[in-house]
């Protein structure tokens, strides 16, 4: 084995690629949620569905979005393996646990919430995504150019309540889920300090709180206004 | 006091255990947790029954030996050693679990004993300085910022116990590594080998079937010398510099 491959299959190798993808990851869900703000916009979606053409066809956009699947299947896949060890490390478990007088529920729950995160994230890729770039679609047309209704379909799929519930439920899991892997991702990447660690928990929490809840309004305006 | 003690009982590695439950009276509140065991042991010994098994040695809190996973906490209710648990943090009629530390690298000896050869051998594939330390040298000689001292020293207050291990969900053993990579990477002494110890010492704590750190930080929570996360994020830079510059291909 060489040495990348030996480091990547060390424990702290697969936390190290946990920790990046997840970071990544991060990155995503800001700009993710940043764009989709445009749903709130009120002006018939327009610039959603311009914004929606942008983000299918820009070359830029497009390197972003394939790193973005590889940090996504990364994260599992390493989870996968990570959880796998931790496992067999305790084959045999304690007839009483006292784990919530020492640490946080997330962070003992990461595994689970981000298998219920991955399940939602299959759904709503094919509700959206998949419509997007292999759907049949209705167009637009705005000062001439076609753009697909990606906003039609998201309006109509979020007059279902369950559908609707369903995403409000799911932000709540993702919301534990980053209130534990934002700060943690740095601590792995062994980025603690006195000055900035502090800092980097308390911008954890609020992210965690923040993007979850600008998520979760989406389908309830939608869903409350049309 | 009058307690209910559910004791985990192993012939040995091979025997699949259980709980027995013992019923114990006449337990004074300033004993320690440890005479309230030898308390019971006298009265299994006088029937001629096996005595309860568990480690200790200097029953002072320092050397690392005592262990015992009791009521869901490592080393009890209170955050320091078993040795230095006493009986005043338990109330009369308390029905009390002890089990041993669950690790596949900590293979239960009998009934409460653990062996903890693993961290041994993670401190001898690199836990040490090879430069020759002479006699005692004069103070200050080697001039170390007293914070670098203070940290190093903190970090070196680990007993060994593996707590933390048996407080982490993972059974991760990287609170232990950490400490003992740390006290070694801020000294001068510690230079020589610092990346071999680093790229070492994980290498063989992964080899002994310890779990990855989730930092939840329970290990840190139950530590009965308080020794801190930071570590762990000191040996993750450690690991991470060492094989990005090591010469090891």
């Amino acid at each position: 084995m060489s040495w990348v491959t030996k480091t990547l299959s060390s424990t702290l190798g697969r936390k190290l690629i946990m920790a990046l993808t997840g970071l990544f990851l991060i990155l995503f869900l800001t700009g993710h949620v940043s764009g989709n703000l445009l749903l709130f916009k009120g002006d018939g979606g327009q610039a959603f569905n311009i914004y929606a053409k942008f983000m299918t066809t820009n070359p830029a956009v497009k390197i972003l979005s394939y790193l973005t699947y590889i940090s996504v299947i990364g994260h599992v896949i390493y989870a996968i393996l990570l959880g796998r060890k931790n496992k067999s490390a305790r084959p045999i478990g304690y007839a009483e646990s006292g784990a919530s007088t020492n640490s946080t529920m997330a962070s003992r729950n990461m595994g689970i919430l981000g298998t219920i995160i991955l399940i939602f994230l299959v759904v709503h890729l094919q509700s959206f995504w998949y419509q997007m770039h292999w759907g049949d679609l209705p167009f637009v047309t705005y000062d001439g150019e076609e753009y697909k209704d990606l906003f039609s379909i998201v309006t109509f799929a979020f007059q279902n309540e369950l559908m609707v519930a369903g995403y409000v439920i799911a932000m709540i899991f993702l919301g534990f889920h980053l209130s534990h892997g934002f700060a943690s991702a740095f601590q792995t990447l062994g980025l603690n300090h006195k000055k900035y660690t502090p800092a980097i928990a308390t911008l954890g929490k609020l992210y965690a709180v923040i993007v979850p809840i600008l998520f979760a309004l989406m389908p309830l305006y939608i869903y409350f206004t049309s | 006091m009058k307690l209910t003690l559910k004791v985990w009982r192993q012939k040995n590695n091979a025997d699949k255990g259980g709980f027995v439950s013992y019923p114990l009276d006449g337990i004074s509140t300033d004993m320690s947790f440890l005479e309230m065991l030898d308390v019971l042991n006298e009265e299994l010994t006088e029937k001629g029954e096996d005595p309860v098994h568990f480690d200790h040695d200097c029953r002072e809190g320092i050397c690392g030996m005592c262990s015992l996973y009791i009521n869901g906490k490592p080393h009890g209710p209170q955050q320091t050693t078993t040795c230095q648990l006493h009986m005043r943090s338990f109330k009369d009629g308390d029905t009390i679990t002890i089990e041993p530390w669950r690790a596949a690298a900590f293979p239960v000896v009998k009934d409460l004993v653990v062996d903890r050869a693993s961290f041994d051998r993670i401190i001898q594939a690199g836990g040490y300085v090879s430069v020759n330390t002479g006699g005692v040298p004069d103070a200050n000689e080697i001039p170390i910022p007293k914070t670098i001292a203070d940290e190093a020293f903190d970090a070196a207050t680990c007993i060994g116990c593996g707590a933390c291990v048996a407080a982490c969900k993972n059974a991760s053993a990287m609170l232990f590594t950490s400490a003992k990579i740390s006290q070694l990477a801020m000294l001068p002494q510690g230079q020589v080998e610092r990346k071999e110890r680093a790229e070492k010492m994980i290498a063989q704590m992964d080899a002994e079937g310890f779990g990855a750190c989730t930092n939840t930080g329970a290990c840190s929570a139950e530590c009965p010398k308080g020794i801190s996360l930071t570590n762990i994020a000191r040996m993750n830079r450690e690991y991470f510099s060492a094989v990005l510059s090591s010469e090891n291909v």
